[in-house]
């Protein structure tokens, strides 16, 4: 057989094929550039414009009408207070939700609707979602323009997020695992609470930090339910130095939070003013980035034992 | 001979798992690898079409030579692709692509550039049938993969690996997953197929060993241990360990 010339054929084919390959790569490198050139550019922009007002004042002062003393210490704790409240509700509620959906719910017409309609939800405006809260938690309900409500509000906005994570992070577990832990006798809330859940927590909160790092950033639902865009003071503290010791008046508390401070300083026609925006976007991406960061690790952490 | 292994040594990382390996591929013949879970056989196998290439932090050191023209398929200036367009192989659990049954087998030549209709019809159906399996498929070829047996899926994957004429064909515990009437219907068409390509088999099962191939060999953490023709080696093997492993003592 003639070998030496189909070699020869071969080698031609790759290196003709091979171009194709080089060529996507390229394309490949580029679309990627496309983001993290923005995404520099913007971060850089934003730094070099914010860095030099970053002061430990400017974290630990109120806002004020002369930029030079102007601070963001409401406007963080407000951010921080209301994530948690974000959290708190969303967890509990979307773990359960997507847990419920993927190993009890029948699968049928309903489910199957229930299904599009979640992840259609993930889609509707935010503003939206503010409406239906200033009807229902400020009014209805009577929360009041409060950390609560936009907790609430927050949570309802990244519910859809943490559901189809849940859901995708379940679904990868093998269905071996499952039929394992059945057949040992496994009742379904055993096995959900022993494997489902702790397997598919890195995805789980994955999602959950996808979540909050968009709930941080949202101006408009927040504005909608009141949050305040001036503010000198701050929620009453969470500890109390007489029984019981531990104090939920901060929920009740008028806030504000990061993007509105943002928002109102850029708002405003003073240069100074505007860098302070500036430092203040580079404190919350910062803040965004700190929770990723935090994921990452919770993930590695999680995944660790995990082959699948 | 088709191929030969010259004191080839293969490394995870820092991790050694083959230690200078010698071995000839007879041509137009089966060998089989045989040994115990964890001694590298699989690992032995995947050197041949470099598929640990795929993955960082792999090293080989030594040679594998690919006859007649003696090109060795480790070297780092031959292109790993250009030798897995020579060799095909089979895995341990059929892996077919979620596309038809005749797109799977026609997949080894579109990535070679047969663009013709007539040619792939051809060449499929030439492969499906040396693969024992287009009387079951020839009226549903459009039916997706999936929807075949799991021996007709490993048959699937025969006519995959055949379908691009390859020089040398590798099968990585093939029957593993099979029940034993389909792991008959592979063993007969791999005793079949060595008269029109080498064969080089990696198992887990003795008596397959013994039943389909011409030369065996033994390996155990990483060494090999015995090499010969599959029935000398099986009546009488000139190392202890070997005998303690056919014989069932230990493995």
């Amino acid at each position: 057989m003639a070998y030496a010339k189909d070699i020869a054929e071969i080698r031609a084919l790759i290196a003709r094929h091979k171009r194709r390959d080089h060529f996507f790569a390229l394309l490949g490198l580029a679309a990627l550039l496309v983001g993290v050139l923005t995404f520099t550019a913007l971060f850089v922009d934003m730094a070099i414009d914010g860095v030099p007002r970053l002061t430990w004042d400017f974290l630990t002062n109120f806002p004020s009408r002369r930029p030079e003393r102007a601070g963001i210490l409401s406007a963080w704790v407000g951010s921080c207070l209301v994530m948690l409240v974000t959290a708190f509700f969303a967890v509990p509620l979307g773990v359960a939700a997507g847990v419920y959906l993927e190993e009890y719910a029948p699968k049928n017409w309903i489910t199957d609707i229930i299904e599009i309609n979640i992840t259609n939800l993930a889609g509707v405006p935010s503003i939206v979602y503010g409406l239906l809260a200033l009807g229902l938690f400020v009014y209805q309900f009577g929360l009041g323009q409060s950390i609560l409500s936009a907790g609430l509000t927050l949570a309802l906005l990244i519910l859809p997020v943490v559901i189809v994570a849940t859901r995708e992070s379940i679904r990868s577990i093998p269905q071996g695992i499952r039929e394992g832990a059945y057949a040992l006798g496994g009742t379904r809330w055993q096995v959900c609470r022993d494997h489902i859940i702790p397997y598919s927590s890195a995805g789980i909160l994955t999602g959950v930090i996808i979540g909050m790092a968009r709930a941080i950033g949202e101006t408009a639902p927040v504005i909608t339910i009141g949050a305040l865009t001036f503010i000198a003071f701050l929620p009453p503290a969470p500890l109390k130095a007489e029984a019981p010791f531990l104090s939920f008046d901060w929920v009740m508390s008028p806030f504000s939070v990061m993007p509105i401070q943002m928002f109102n300083w850029t708002s405003r026609p003073e240069a100074a003013f505007h860098q302070n925006a500036a430092a203040a976007g580079f404190v919350l991406v910062l803040m965004t980035l700190a929770m990723n960061a935090l994921a990452i690790y919770l993930r590695y952490r999680l995944r660790k034992n995990i082959k699948w | 001979m088709k191929a030969e292994a010259r004191s080839l040594s293969f490394y995870y990382g820092d991790f050694r798992a083959l230690n200078k390996l010698d071995l000839a591929v007879h041509e137009h013949r089966v060998t089989a690898l045989i040994g115990p879970s964890g001694c590298g056989k699989s690992t032995f196998l995947r050197c041949f079409n470099r598929m640990h290439d795929l993955y960082p932090g792999n090293r080989y050191e030594g040679e594998i030579r690919l006859h007649p023209d003696n090109t060795n398929l480790l070297a780092p200036t031959v292109d790993p692709i250009e030798v897995r367009m020579r060799l095909s192989m089979v895995f341990q659990k059929a892996n077919p692509f979620p596309k038809s049954i005749f797109e799977n087998v026609a997949y080894g030549l579109r990535v070679r550039g047969e663009r013709s209709r007539r040619a792939l019809e051809d060449k499929v159906e030439a492969a499906l049938r040396s693969a024992a399996l287009w009387e079951e498929v020839k009226d549903r070829l459009e039916d997706l993969a999936f929807n075949l047996s799991g021996g007709q899926q490993q048959r699937l994957c025969i006519a995959r690996a055949l379908a691009t004429d390859p020089e040398l064909l590798l099968f990585d515990e093939p029957t593993s997953a099979l029940d034993p009437i389909a792991t008959a219907s592979i063993e007969e068409l791999i005793t079949e197929l060595k008269a029109r390509v080498t064969i080089l088999i990696v198992t887990h099962n003795m008596q397959q060993a013994a039943r389909v191939s011409d030369y065996t060999a033994y390996m155990y953490l990483g060494e090999l241990i015995e090499f010969g023709r599959t029935d000398e080696l099986f009546i009488r093997p000139r190392h202890k360990q070997t005998e303690d492993y056919i014989t069932g003592r230990f493995g």
